[in-house]
């Protein structure tokens, strides 16, 4: 097992990680624009659910921060902010949730269920799990072609890690040798489950050993960490390393959805060292070690508010879909739909 | 020379990966001397090195892997070891494979092929007919070729086209239907072919189910009695076009297929015909499937639980004499 870093240790001995301050910036963005999606959606101007990724930002930002160009991202439900760093618009994001026709889903899937395959961000489907193997196919398909260098990268909660499409696709990835990063999020609730009706295992972390795989815990609280194990993480798979676990913990700040007022969170578990919010304690760390000043932070806030306003606006500007001019047609190969009357 | 239907398949995979170097086999058992459980890639894999692999017992993620090379654009084969087994991954080719074009603009070209239908003693786990739940799923393409060159044109196109396709070849036909070589000559995806001309009902059916189709027209030609055969090729898209057109010609339809009897492909087409050509029939139209239990082993169980030539011609004559 990979050692595992202390909390702070990072930046108390060589300073911030180079990317803490970018990394902290999104993490900002991700909170402001997911308070303005939920009072959209308490405000009823949000069709369907809002799934937000409170207190998952540091783990979240990380996955996304380390990637390149000829990457792969396969992010889930609680990963704004590591979409935002592998380089999602704002305004994709507010179009997909308002239901833009402009948007990459044009109104034919909403909120998280959205990505763009072409810039290497998959769509994930709500089945948890089945984004891991579609991750390795994307990856064998890089090497058989002599692409060199690249990455796949996918997050999955302590849940997820209990469906058999998540043994498979872990497995099969092992097996092909791909260049897999794995990042679960145990963020202590699947909806409303706790840990003990989810797994028997010690630690989820103890699997890597398991499936062939290198496995790293991380303090999901401390962005310092999760810049720092899922960096390394992410080098190790690029280096031509076994396939990446890395198990981060926190708590899930929000409920399952918008919809959902989490009050099976006991008490207790939010007392727990994991329960702290990752954003306060890497604004803290900001204004102790004098990396950004009060004022500065305000005016980064500011910028940030205007930056989501904006991409909202726009979205809201823009046409919503019309069933009548919409094709209706599922298949890439037009000659091939059955009943084309019925298309119509 | 003679070719086999299985050879068919063979021979139209090692085209593909001689002619597209975009094209890989993913399943298990494939690689190697061994070839396959059918032998359908026997001698592939030495002939193409890389590019016939193995995978573990995993249905879901060789699809999901097959996905994801297609999104990057390869076009994967994924053999699995029997159609039953395909359940496993049916998540992946529902929800996965069969949204992303819709969902992302994305086309997703993997072909899934499955070694379908009844053998003796093959029993409920190893003979499912399973196009009729693929093809009620939106962005499928569903084929079940009947005929050697539909086993290889069709697979060839299959692999050609940008959609995900589930290719579903019949074990039964595998040794059993032979051709003196192999194809010059297609019929087009998605079009329906009369297999024997007729004027007094028609028989719309499809795969193995063809053959005992032809049996009864065959037996009641001889009392003068002329069944047209209309063999679907391709389920989805159904060519609704030449279905109306024979029921046009014979004012008669019964529709035949292997699969459990609750919706699936004969209920479609009756109720297309019903629907867009119910001023065309002279009786109503029937169909007959298998029987509403798991497929039993023992062979005098199975051939009383699919259509055979017996209860087919019960059939007919029952649609006949209305």
């Amino acid at each position: 097992m990979l050692q595992t870093a202390e909390r702070g240790a990072s930046t108390s001995k060589n300073g911030p990680h180079e990317k803490y301050l970018e990394a902290f910036r999104i993490m900002l963005q991700t909170r402001i624009f997911e308070e303005k999606l939920a009072s959209l959606y308490r405000g009823g101007l949000i069709t369907g659910g809002v799934y937000i990724g409170r207190g998952q930002e540091a783990v979240s930002v990380a996955c996304g921060i380390f990637l390149q160009e000829g990457d792969v991202f396969a992010p889930l439900i609680r990963d704004q902010a590591g979409r935002s760093a592998f380089g999602e618009p704002l305004v994709d994001v507010a179009r997909t949730y308002l239901g833009s026709r402009s948007g990459p889903m044009r109104g034919r899937d909403g909120n998280i269920h959205r990505g763009c395959p072409k810039t290497g961000q998959l769509a994930m489907i709500s089945h948890l799990g089945a984004m891991v193997s579609v991750v390795v196919g994307k990856l064998l398909a890089k090497r058989m072609k002599g692409e060199k260098g690249f990455v796949g990268l996918t997050t999955i909660g302590e849940g997820g890690m209990q469906t058999g499409a998540t043994h498979e696709g872990m497995n099969i990835a092992a097996v092909e040798r791909v260049p897999l990063v794995m990042v679960a999020t145990n963020n202590h609730y699947a909806y409303s489950t706790p840990n003990d009706r989810q797994f028997a295992c010690a630690d989820l972390v103890d699997r890597a050993k398991g499936y062939g795989y290198e496995g790293s815990s991380v303090d999901g609280t401390d962005l310092a960490q999760c810049l720092e194990v899922i960096g390394a993480a992410v080098q190790r798979a690029r280096a031509g390393r076994p396939p990446q676990l890395v198990v981060a913990s926190t708590l899930r700040l929000a409920g399952h959805g918008e919809h959902d007022d989490a009050s099976y969170v006991s008490d207790d578990i939010r007392r727990e060292p994991f329960a702290q919010d990752s954003l306060q304690l890497a604004e803290q760390l900001i204004l102790e070690q004098e990396l950004m000043d009060r004022e500065a932070l305000q005016q980064m806030r500011a910028e940030l508010a205007a930056e989501v306003d904006e991409a909202v606006a726009t979205a809201q500007q823009e046409d919503t879909p019309v069933g009548s001019e919409e094709d209706w047609c599922a298949v890439a190969t037009r000659s091939l739909v059955d009943q084309p009357a019925l298309a119509e | 020379m003679s070719v086999t239907y299985l050879e068919a398949i063979r021979e139209a995979q090692a085209k593909l990966l001689r002619e597209d170097d975009r094209v890989f086999i993913y399943g298990q058992d494939i690689a190697g001397k061994f070839g396959g459980a059918f032998k359908a890639t026997k001698g592939l894999a030495e002939q193409f090195p890389g590019r016939v692999l193995n995978t573990p017992i995993s249905e879901d993620a060789m699809v999901g892997t097959a996905i994801g090379a297609a999104m990057e654009g390869m076009r994967p084969i994924v053999e699995m070891q029997f159609a039953d087994f395909s359940s496993i991954a049916l998540n992946q080719i529902l929800n996965n494979a069969g949204t992303q074009y819709w969902r992302t603009q994305t086309p997703c070209p993997i072909t899934v092929r499955l070694p379908s239908g009844g053998t003796k003693g093959s029993g409920p786990f190893h003979s499912q007919s399973m196009e009729g739940i693929y093809s009620h799923y939106p962005g499928l393409v569903v084929l079940t070729p009947a005929t050697v060159e539909d086993a290889y044109t069709m697979l060839i196109d299959a692999v050609a086209i940008d959609d995900p396709v589930i290719y579903c070849e019949h074990k039964y036909l595998y040794y059993h239907l032979k051709a003196d070589a192999l194809p010059t000559e297609k019929l087009p995806i998605g079009k329906a072919r009369i297999v024997r001309p007729g004027r007094d009902l028609s028989i719309v059916t499809n795969s193995a189910m063809v053959h005992e189709a032809l049996a009864v027209a065959q037996q009641f030609s001889a009392d003068g009695v002329e069944i047209e055969v209309v063999d679907l090729r391709s389920v989805k898209p159904l060519d609704t076009d030449t279905v109306l057109a024979s029921v046009a010609r014979t004012g008669r339809l019964l529709c035949v297929g292997e699969a459990f009897p609750w919706g699936g492909v004969t209920a479609e087409v009756i109720a297309r015909v019903a629907t867009e050509g119910f001023h065309l029939l002279d009786a109503a139209p029937a169909r007959i499937n298998a029987k509403d239990t798991p497929i039993p082993y023992h062979p005098n169980l199975w051939s009383e639980h699919r259509p055979n030539a017996k209860t087919i011609a019960a059939k007919v004559r029952q649609v006949l004499s209305e």
